[in-house]
C-alpha cells in the first residue's frame, strides 16, 4: 500500500494526480480461504481488517453482492457516539468511539472522525429528570456527559426553537462532547484500503446464495461466481440478516424495516453539534458541505425495499420544523432510505448463529455506524478464537433464551 | 401515501393501521412445561421473509385485527382478510 501523506498530495498535485493508483485489487476468489466473511459493509470490511492486524489471519475474503458500502454503511447519518445507559452497553459502544479516535491513523486513511459533540435535547422538568440520570448513568459508565441548562443548550445551539410558543420547549439536555459524525464512505474504503494492503481479498459483485454445511459444519459458501470454501465464516449482512439465517438454517429474532435519512441544499454553517430531538425522534448534523444531514425513526411497516415512507418523513421533517423553525423553508437535496436489522431489545447480535463455523455481527439496526470498529474487532476475535472477547459476551445470540436482554430502547430512549 | 384495505372499513389511509406480528405463530400450550428455548422461539424468533409475507394487522380506528398478505420488498398490498372465519 502506498502510504497517503501530506508529501504525497503535494507530488501527486503537482504532477497531475496521475500517480494515485488503485485503493486496492479486485481479485477474483480462491477456491478456499482460511476466513469467509460475507457482507463487504463497514462491519465486514472491518472483521476482515481486524483478522489480519489482530490475529494474523491474512487468507481472508470479504465477499459483497453489490459494491463496497452500497448498504447502511453509505446511507447513514453518520452520527457516532457512545451514550448509552448500560453498562454493557456502554462497554462495546465506547470501545469503538475508542477506535475510532484513532482510526484515521491506524488506517492512514482520513475518516474525519468530528467530535463535535451528541446532544439530546429535554423538552420538560420530567425530562430533565430523566436526562440527569443518563448523564448519570454514563458517567457510571465511565463516559463523558454533561448536563445542560437551557442558557447553555442556547449559547451552543442558538437555531433551536426558544420561542415561547415552541411546541417542544427545550429545558436543557445532556451532551456527550467526545460525540460527533464521520465520514461514512471513508470508514468502508479505509478498511477496505487496509485489509487489502495485508494481503485479504475483497471480491465485489458476489452474491452468497447458500452454505455448504459437512457434518453440521458450516464449510464455506455457494456464490454467483462459484463454490468457496472457508475454515471459519462470519456474516455482517445487516438487514439481510434473516435471508441468511434462512439459507444456514438458523433463527434470528430480527424484523428489517426501512430507515430514512434527507439531505438538504448547502447551507452557511448553522450548528456545530450533533442535535437529538427526542420528542419527535428527529436529530440533525451539518456536513462539511453545509448540508443539513437529518435522520428519524424508523418506517412503520417491516420491509426489505429501500425506499421511504410518507407518513415518517412528515413526522421526520415536521420534527426538523419545530426544533429549528428558521430552517423550515430549507429544500432538500436528496432522501433516501436503508434496511436496518432491529432487535427485541435494540442491541446487536455478536456470537455464534448456531451453525458451528459460522459467527454473526448483526441487529445494530439503526445504530451501526458508530460501532463498525468494534463490531469488526470482536467479531474477528470469535472468528479466530472461537469464543467471545468479555466485552462481546452480553450480546450473545442466547440471551434471548436466558432472558439477559441489554434493552435499551426501554432504558435510553434511544430510537433505535 | 399508501391505501390499506381493512376487511371491515374498506380502503383507508396506511396511517390508520399498525403492524401487529407475522400470521401463524401459535402459542405454546402454558399448562404444560415449555422449555426457555420454545418459549424464546415464541416470543422473538421472526421469519422476517423478502418477498411475500402473510402478518397480522390492527385497523386502529374499528380495532378490529385482521390478516394481510404483502410484498416486503414492492411493498404493494396483496390481499386482505379478516380473521374470523364466519367474517362475523
Ligand atoms: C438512513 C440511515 C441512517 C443511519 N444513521 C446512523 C447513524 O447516524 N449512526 C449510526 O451509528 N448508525 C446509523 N445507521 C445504521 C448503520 O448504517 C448500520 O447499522 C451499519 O451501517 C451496518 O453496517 P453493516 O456493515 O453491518 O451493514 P451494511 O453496510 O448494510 O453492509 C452489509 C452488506 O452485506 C451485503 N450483503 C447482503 N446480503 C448478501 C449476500 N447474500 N451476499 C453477499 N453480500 C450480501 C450488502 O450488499 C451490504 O453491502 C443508519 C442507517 C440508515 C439506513
Ligand atoms: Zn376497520
Amino acid at each position: 500500500m502506498s502510504k497517503y501523506s501530506m508529501f504525497r498530495l503535494l507530488r501527486e498535485g503537482l504532477t497531475g494526480n496521475r500517480g494515485w493508483g488503485q485503493a486496492w485489487r479486485s481479485p477474483t476468489p480462491k477456491a478456499a480461504y482460511d476466513a469467509i466473511v460475507v457482507g463487504g459493509g463497514g462491519h465486514g470490511l472491518a472483521t476482515a481488517y481486524y483478522l489480519a492486524k489482530n490475529h494474523g489471519i491474512t487468507n481472508v475474503a470479504v465477499i459483497e453482492k453489490g459494491w463496497l458500502g452500497g448498504g447502511n454503511t453509505g446511507r447513514n447519518t453518520t452520527v457516532i457516539r457512545s451514550n448509552y445507559f448500560y453498562p454493557e452497553s456502554a462497554a462495546l459502544y465506547d470501545f469503538s468511539v475508542r477506535l475510532y479516535e484513532g482510526l484515521s491513523q491506524d488506517l492512514n486513511y482520513n475518516v474525519m472522525f468530528s467530535q463535535r459533540g451528541m446532544l439530546m435535547l429535554a423538552h420538560s422538568e420530567p425530562e430533565m429528570e430523566m436526562a440527569a440520570r443518563q448523564c448519570n448513568a454514563m458517567r457510571l459508565n465511565g463516559l463523558d456527559a454533561e448536563l445542560l441548562d437551557r442558557d447553555q443548550v442556547r449559547r451552543l445551539a442558538p437555531v433551536l426553537n426558544f420561542r415561547d410558543d415552541a411546541r417542544y420547549p427545550v429545558h436543557g439536555g445532556v451532551i456527550q462532547p467526545r460525540g460527533g459524525t464521520g465520514r461514512h464512505d471513508a470508514v468502508a474504503w479505509g478498511y477496505a484500503r487496509a485489509a487489502d494492503a495485508l494481503g485479504i481479498d475483497i471480491i465485489q459483485n458476489c452474491e452468497v446464495l447458500d452454505f455448504i454445511t459437512e457434518a453440521g459444519r458450516c464449510v464455506g459458501v455457494t456464490t454467483s461466481l462459484g463454490d468457496i470454501r472457508g475454515g471459519v465464516l462470519g456474516a455482517a449482512v445487516a438487514g439481510h440478516s434473516s435471508v441468511l439465517a434462512q439459507l444456514g438454517g438458523y433463527d434470528l429474532p430480527i424484523t428489517s424495516y426501512a430507515l430514512q435519512a434527507f439531505v438538504s441544499e448547502p447551507l452557511k454553517p448553522v450548528l456545530d453539534t450533533v442535535v437529538l430531538s427526542p420528542a419527535t425522534g428527529t436529530y440533525v448534523s451539518q456536513s462539511d458541505k453545509g448540508g443539513l444531514v437529518i435522520g428519524g425513526g424508523l418506517d412503520r411497516v417491516p420491509s426489505y425495499g429501500q425506499n421511504g415512507n410518507m407518513p415518517v418523513q412528515e413526522t421526520v421533517l415536521g420534527g426538523l420544523a419545530e426544533m429549528m423553525p428558521a430552517l423550515a423553508k430549507v429544500k432538500l437535496l436528496r432522501h433516501w432510505g436503508g434496511i436496518v436489522d432491529v432487535t427485541p431489545d435494540s442491541s446487536p447480535i455478536i456470537g455464534p448463529s448456531g451453525v458451528e463455523g459460522l459467527y454473526l455481527n448483526c441487529g445494530w439496526g439503526t445504530g451501526g455506524f458508530k460501532a463498525i470498529p468494534a463490531g469488526g474487532y470482536f467479531l474477528a476475535h470469535l472468528m479466530a478464537n472461537g469464543a467471545h472477547h468479555e466485552i462481546s459476551r452480553p450480546f450473545d445470540l442466547t440471551r434471548f433464551e436466558t432472558g439477559m436482554l441489554v434493552d435499551e430502547s426501554a432504558a435510553s430512549g434511544i430510537p433505535h | 401515501m399508501q391505501v390499506f384495505t381493512c376487511p371491515f372499513c374498506g380502503p383507508r389511509n396506511e396511517t390508520e393501521f399498525h403492524f401487529v406480528a407475522e400470521a401463524g405463530k401459535v402459542r405454546p400450550d402454558t399448562t404444560q412445561p415449555i422449555s426457555d428455548a420454545e418459549w424464546a422461539t415464541y416470543l422473538h424468533t421472526q421469519r422476517n421473509e423478502k418477498g411475500p409475507v402473510r402478518e397480522v394487522w390492527m385497523h386502529t380506528t374499528c380495532a378490529e385485527l385482521f390478516v394481510m398478505q404483502r410484498d416486503s420488498v414492492t411493498m404493494a398490498v396483496l390481499g386482505t382478510q379478516a380473521l374470523r372465519k364466519d367474517g362475523s
